[in-house]
């Protein structure tokens, strides 16, 4: 990993941080740090895994992102995780921070109200580690390219639908974090294999302390109380979604792109079910796709919850 | 005559600056104490930027640990020092450093003018309390707590068990009767001066300091002795969740504060910009005298522990994935399963649909496909009849199909060819009404066109399979409704059980079923069960079925509609 861009020094000690890697991901990038600036985030740390799209050169230009590079493989390199936990454990011990894809904006109760470091103040008086925000899956209504998106535009313009209640849950015996699966993808790319559809289970805001890990993408952590994101009695915790801007135009392409690279989870059985299905069956709306509106529809849907932050 | 406020402070002094200037500027003495923990650097920053304040003065400081004496040492000395360089103040308001007046100050003077003898002061006993954090009420008076609660709560907890075995208990000081409650009180100078004076103040320390969080009861306990005139309630909008940890307020509540008329709101988000430049700007007032009325706060904040402790039931998701037994709710509302039905009536769920207003599925259970209402693929929350996803995960696929259809009753139907795996999950859900006619499952097998081995082992499994289910719903666990007929019984009379459920189903409507649901022809059913036993196979669960069901079939003829009384 080469240093392209590092601003490391100008943060400060309640920053609140975001971590992600990227390949090729230009198009998206405005809206992605316009959306976290807004939410409060201070400073941006990324890994650039090979971009030839100018991605790299755009972050390195801006004033509070700090940038890596490399061009070693995502698939060896625990997809991107071993990137992303050296940086966590150098540059995040201490602060809170957000491990997020470019394609995932984090949405909590009071979003549209409060800043992040509201939520990130509330957790640190309950001693609360670990925040959950589980992937939600959106998609536009007809063929997924039909309209491209442009640069700097709310990507949820489009794709503003959701599967609102087919998810599944199990516990992780081992990791004791919860396993979640469900969602669009499942249903229309899984529904033979459903023991293969993707994780929808995230923990992606962490109050950072050396000797933490991300085990498997931002799905699990270690030590494992970081994954009891969840009440046991009965009770809700607090929780959040992680709005997936996957099904985007151009897709068709990004999938193409991604196959020949064979750099994907489980040998990217996800882009061939994708590849198989979308050519032609590109519609993952259906009646009872629900429109997004804002976090309190989520939460009344059993999406995500306030608990007791009020 | 005014107030004097005492402010408590250990974080955000920027804040805390604003605030006491506020109250400064418009005519009431500030005396602030600061934490000894916080930095020189800090603390001589916050009298710089409070030097221009006349009556704005400082506190000897302490070092303020949660639930120790320190805290009520501050506020001792604060509060002399109040009273001593303040002869004009009639009360003495006490304040954190988080606080923030909602109404101007003229309104809070006017209405403490108004009740010049009063002291409010949360102040009630232990019996009548039940908030105490750790169980602990009267023992906060009379066992020894060397150990601190938050860092060494394993010793704690043992040391206190130690004392209730031995029988420990301490002597309360005579005349003292222990009152716990908040401790952010508005006292007269009268009953303050009282306490602080008071010739036995030496002992009653002593006793105070190893008392357990004496900041909820020190001065809770001694207003009584002087007080003419007790309000038992704090001025001080404050309200504390399930963990004892003050709710904080932000931006967004600024309408639901300014509604509550109260005069001071506990705890501020120190970020929360709008809440400070709305109530600490001039002319911020409501005019009229309004006695404070917290009421849309305290509903908005119970309801968050309720959800926090409680949850909604029936919900399984990110954050709430309740285990086994403590669900508090299974499912999230009542459902109806109607076992064998379909197989004894033609088109039973049509005719149900009619009769009910609840949505009548199919068997969503079903070997092939989960049968949804209309013949329909898909349902309420994007869930698929895909058998294969639904059996990965049962349970979720039931809980699901009642949650995402709140406020409209499921029913479904079932047999012993579907899924079997959420037996005992519906069996112990309260909200399942389970109907079942056993053996109704043969029917459609004593007309099958099939060799009659292939069908005697089919047989041989659904009733395997229906007698395990059987066993479980006869279990002590079961707390779903469930009745049980065999299909000998259940055809004797079919109207009364129809109806008993269907009542139960819909209790408000008064209509009586007018029609029967039409019965499959049983014309030789009794044969049927007969060469199973021939050929070596007992049916079990049919009941006493005769033989010859001719004279039977005569009342209950199909295509013989009936009206009942």
């Amino acid at each position: 990993m080469a240093v392209v861009a590092d601003r490391t020094g100008q943060i400060g000690g309640d920053d609140i941080l975001v971590f992600a890697t990227l390949r090729n991901e230009r198009v998206r990038l405005p809206y992605f740090l316009r959306y976290y600036r807004n939410m409060g985030i201070r400073h941006f740390l990324f890994v650039d895994n090979g971009s030839d799209d100018g991605s790299r050169d755009y972050l390195a230009d801006q004033e509070d992102c700090s940038v890596w590079v490399t061009n070693a493989s995502y698939k060896v390199a625990n997809f991107g995780m071993d990137w992303l936990n050296w940086l966590l454990r150098k540059y995040g011990t201490g602060h809170w921070t957000l491990t997020i894809d470019p394609d995932e904006f984090f949405v909590y109760p009071f979003s549209d109200t409060r800043p992040i470091n509201a939520l990130t103040d509330w957790l640190d008086t309950y001693d609360i580690r670990s925040f959950p925000a589980m992937l939600l899956d959106m998609y536009p209504k007809g063929p997924i390219d039909a309209v491209p998106y442009v640069e700097g535009q709310n990507p949820f313009e489009h794709a503003c639908w959701f599967d609102a209640g087919n998810y599944m849950i199990s516990r992780n015996q081992k990791m004791h974090n919860l396993w979640i699966q469900g969602g669009p993808r499942t249903r229309m790319f899984f529904a033979d294999d459903p023991l293969a559809a993707p994780s929808l289970n995230k923990i992606p805001l962490v109050k950072w302390q050396r000797g933490f890990v991300y085990t498997s993408s931002t799905h699990m952590l270690l030590p494992r109380g970081l994954n009891h994101t969840y009440d046991t009695g009965g009770g809700e915790m607090v929780s959040g979604c992680l709005m997936h801007a996957k099904f985007l135009s151009p897709l068709t392409a990004k999938v193409e792109e991604e196959l020949d690279r064979a750099q994907h989870y489980a040998g990217s059985r996800e882009y061939r079910a994708y590849a198989q299905t979308v050519g032609k069956q590109p519609d993952l709306w259906c009646k009872w796709s629900e429109k997004y509106i804002n976090w309190r529809q989520l939460e009344i849907l059993g999406l995500m919850s306030k608990g007791n932050w009020a | 005559m005014t107030v004097g406020f005492i402010m408590m402070c250990h974080t955000a002094l920027d804040r805390a600056a604003q605030v006491a200037r506020y109250w400064a500027t418009s005519g009431a003495p500030v005396v602030i104490h600061v934490d000894a923990r916080v930095s020189e650097h800090d603390y001589s920053a916050l009298g710089r930027s409070l030097a221009d304040l006349e009556d704005v003065s400082f506190s000897r400081r302490y070092k303020c640990e949660w639930g120790t004496w320190s805290l009520v040492a501050a506020a001792q000395s604060a509060a002399e020092q109040m009273l001593d360089r303040h002869r004009e103040v009639r009360h003495v308001y006490l304040a954190s450093g988080s606080c923030l007046p909602l109404r101007p100050l003229s309104e809070l003077t006017d209405y403490l003018a108004a009740r010049p003898y009063t002291d409010f002061i949360e102040s009630v006993t232990t019996t009548e309390v039940g908030w105490t954090v750790g169980g602990i009420d009267i023992e906060r008076f009379t066992l020894r707590f060397p150990f601190s609660w938050k860092k060494q709560r394993r010793l704690f907890d043992r040391y206190v068990e130690f004392q209730r075995r031995v029988g420990f208990k301490r002597r309360i000081p005579h005349g003292l009767v222990p009152h716990l409650g908040s401790q952010w009180w508005c006292l007269t100078r009268q009953t303050l001066s009282a306490i602080l004076q008071d010739p036995d103040r030496d002992l009653y320390d002593r006793y105070f300091k190893r008392v357990w969080i004496p900041d909820e009861s020190y001065f809770q306990t001694l207003t009584r002795l002087y007080a003419t005139s007790v309000e038992s309630r704090s001025l001080t909008l404050t309200k504390f969740d399930f963990q004892g940890k003050p709710h904080i307020f932000y931006d967004d509540h600024l309408q639901l504060l300014r509604r509550s008329d109260c005069f001071v709101a506990r705890k501020i988000w120190p970020k929360a910009e709008r809440l400070y430049s709305t109530f600490l700007a001039p002319g911020n007032g409501s005019s009229v005298m309004a006695e404070p009325n917290p009421a849309k706060i305290d509903r908005l904040f119970s309801k968050s522990i309720e959800r926090r402790t409680k949850g909604r039931p029936g919900l399984y998701m990110q954050s709430r994935f309740p285990k086994k037994d403590h669900e508090n709710g299974k499912t999230s509302a009542p459902y109806s399963i109607f076992h064998g039905f379909s197989d004894l009536f033609e088109n039973f769920d049509g005719w149900l649909a009619k009769y009910v207003g609840a949505r009548v599925h199919g068997h969503l259970f079903a070997p092939e496909r989960a049968e949804f209402a209309g013949g329909e693929e898909m349902f309420n929350g994007c869930l698929t009849d895909s058998a294969v996803l639904r059996d990965y995960n049962a349970r979720a696929f039931l809980t699901n199909v009642i949650w995402n259809s709140r406020g409209e009753r499921q029913c479904f139907m079932s047999s012993p060819r579907d899924n079997q795996d959420n037996n005992w999950f519906t069996a112990t859900d309260p909200n399942a009404q389970i109907s079942v006619i056993s053996g109704a499952w043969a029917l459609p097998l004593s007309r099958m066109n099939e060799n009659f081995a292939t069908i005697r082992r089919e047989a041989a499994r659904l009733q395997k399979r229906e007698l395990d289910h059987l066993e479980i719903l006869r279990s002590m666990y079961v707390k779903a409704r469930v009745r049980i007929w065999s299909i000998a019984e259940f055809i004797e009379n079919p109207m009364e059980p129809l109806q008993t459920i269907i009542d139960e189903i819909s209790p408000r409507s008064t209509r009586r079923l007018t029609e029967a649901p039409q019965m499959v022809d049983l014309a030789g059913f009794g044969q049927f069960l007969q060469n199973l036993k021939n050929q070596g196979m007992q049916p079990l669960v049919m009941g006493d079925f005769p033989l010859d069901e001719g004279a039977r079939q005569t009342a209950t003829r199909r295509g013989r509609p009936y009206l009942v009384k």
